[in-house]
């Protein structure tokens, strides 16, 4: 128990409770009985019927682990034997061992929330009394040093402003998830560095995150160190690639994801720094940064965050709604998942006049079969992101995702004649051996197919991926986000 | 005063020195690893020809694909069996 606190009756109250109003003469009658102090959490007058210890800091409060007021607890030789809270008469005169008292109250009132427990202030009172259970370490900054400076200086950050990651804000953070704050989600590349949960929480703060994304980002975080998707040579490569999170089920909704109009662009919280507090865990937990393990000739903007979710409510035909990117992939429906895909940039994929599915599935493959560059096959995975204008037309028709998948792959098998190193007047290209073959634009499974976007416009577009694609470097990875 | 809990692993890096470069080739074993990008091949073969030539040994590696760390088995053969070790980095 802690030390400093009297024995005898222990009352703890706030005048901002009705219940507590309501004992106040109860309390005076078990003052002038002797043996009583009270605490009072915000009005340190209150109550006035006896002569209460302010509590406004919340300390005494904390320390007695208060989650109610009006609270009443017995200690004897620096002990609690008995408590109660709220208004129980029959459970006051247990505690007081006082028959009788609060006779012209009623028999019950239910108390109301104690302030110690308020989000925000447990956090700041689990800091005063070193009761975080956070093993980072902690880094004082000076007295006139400014923290966001301080952040930028110590190489933490990807060029933006980072939050401060205070303890209490990790905290908040990390009441976001069931999972331990010491679980080692994995090896994070390039320095093979253990990523706990707790660790990803500071740099979800930092990334600008809310406490109920953060289930989202340490899915993320799997994903990307799942031996398939080469998280080690993402990052090293000298091409545009980073990883691209996409996001799918119920937590979409759940924590205001944009899957529509500018879904691939600023402005939503969510998708914003859930993407930027990926690139965070791999710079600052792995220790990847540009120009040194992260070789990239150009990089692009998504490197700094590139996250979106899929519209999966989005309008659907005759044969129903086309399937989701996780379902495809496996996921149970109604579960939420990441998938995490070596992307860069954004493509664009534009036709404002094809009205048949057989005329708009030709342009997809005009434009997927230019990805990286016409002359090369197979030359990386994509995803095609598909506008709800550009569905519409393939829901009309009674085309599934499948179904388009299928033509895709057809549209997207090229004559090898075409391709070789010279041919065209290009000297990029294949190897003679090409020659007389067909070949295919994309390995089996490397065209990934997600919708998203505004209602208006005839613009869908093409996540281009690394040209090793698949088995021999990054192949993208499902994981379903737990709690 | 302002404490913020430190986001990076904590890893203070190892600094190990290089060794010293060996004045002359005569007598050393020279490593070619080829990392599997395309072209690294053309780069090492001729580095073969002109080690051998000079009657250096050399010895011939590969990694199973440049998107990935060698292999540790790969990283402790090439250790133990070279006293240099040649890299085709990129194509």
């Amino acid at each position: 128990m802690p030390d400093g606190l009297p024995n005898g009756l222990i009352a703890v109250v706030k005048r901002d409770c009705p219940t507590c109003e309501l004992t106040a003469p109860v309390l005076g009658a078990l003052a002038r009985a002797g043996g009583l102090t009270v605490y009072t959490q915000d009005d340190p007058n209150f109550p006035a019927t006896v002569s209460p210890i302010d509590d406004h800091d919340l300390g005494v409060s904390h320390q007695l682990g208060i989650e109610i007021v009006p609270t009443l607890i017995r200690r004897e030789n620096g002990a609690e034997i008995a408590r109660t809270y709220g208004w129980d008469r029959a459970e006051w005169e247990r505690v007081s061992g006082i028959a009788g008292i609060g006779a012209d109250l009623p028999a019950m009132r239910p108390g109301c929330g104690a302030k110690n427990i308020e989000p925000g202030i447990i956090e700041r009172l689990k800091v005063r009394f070193n009761q975080t259970g956070l093993l980072a370490r902690p880094i004082s900054l000076g007295a006139d040093e400014d923290e966001i400076e301080a952040m930028f200086d110590r190489g933490w950050s990807d060029g933006l402003p980072l939050v401060p990651p205070t303890a209490e804000r990790v905290l908040r953070m990390l009441a976001g998830t069931a999972r331990d704050p010491q679980e080692v989600i994995g090896a994070v590349p390039p320095d093979l560095a253990p990523a706990t949960v707790e660790k990803i929480a500071i740099n979800a703060v930092m990334a600008g995150c809310k406490p109920e994304y953060l289930p989202v980002v340490l899915a993320a975080v799997e994903a990307v160190l799942e031996e398939p998707f080469a998280m080690h040579g993402v990052l090293a490569t000298t091409m545009y690639v980073g990883p691209v999170v996409i996001v799918n089920g119920p937590v979409r909704r759940q924590i205001g994801m944009n899957a529509r109009g500018n879904a691939l662009g600023q402005g939503n919280r969510a998708n914003a720094t859930i993407g930027r507090a990926l690139q965070l865990v791999i710079r600052n937990i792995g220790g990847g940064r540009p120009q040194e393990v992260d070789r990239a000739t150009l990089g692009n903007p998504g490197k700094l965050t590139y996250c979106f979710a899929e519209d999966e409510e989005a309008e659907s035909g005759a044969v129903g709604p086309w399937t989701s990117l996780a379902a495809d992939r496996g996921v149970p429906a109604g579960k939420s998942a990441v998938t995490v895909f070596a992307g860069f940039g954004l493509q664009g994929v534009v036709d404002q006049k094809s009205r048949t599915p057989e005329s708009l599935a030709r342009t997809f493959a005009e434009c997927l079969n230019a990805v990286h560059h016409p002359k090369l096959a197979p030359s990386c995975d994509a995803v095609l992101v598909v506008c709800p204008e550009h569905a519409r037309t393939f829901h009309a028709a009674g085309w599934t995702k499948a179904r388009l998948l299928e033509e895709l792959a057809i549209l997207c098998r090229l004559p090898g004649d075409d391709l070789v190193a010279g041919a065209r007047g290009i000297a990029e290209g294949l190897a003679e051996s090409a020659r007389g073959q067909m070949i295919d634009k994309f390995r089996p499974g490397g065209l990934l197919i997600v919708r998203a976007g505004g209602g208006a416009g005839m613009f869908s577009g093409i996540i281009g991926g690394w040209s090793a694609s698949g088995a021999r470097g990054s192949a993208p990875v499902t994981k379903e986000i737990k709690p | 005063m302002t404490i913020l809990l430190d986001p990076t692993a904590e890893r203070s890096p190892a600094i190990r020195p290089r060794l010293a470069r060996p004045d002359r080739l005569d007598g050393k074993t020279v490593g070619l690893l080829d990392i599997s990008k395309p072209r690294g091949d053309v780069f090492l073969n001729r580095l073969d020809v002109r080690l051998t030539e000079r009657g250096i040994s050399v010895k011939r590696y590969m990694k199973p694909t440049m998107t990935r760390p060698a292999p540790i088995p790969l990283r402790q053969q090439i250790g133990t069996e070279v006293d240099l070790l040649i890299e085709g980095l990129a194509d």
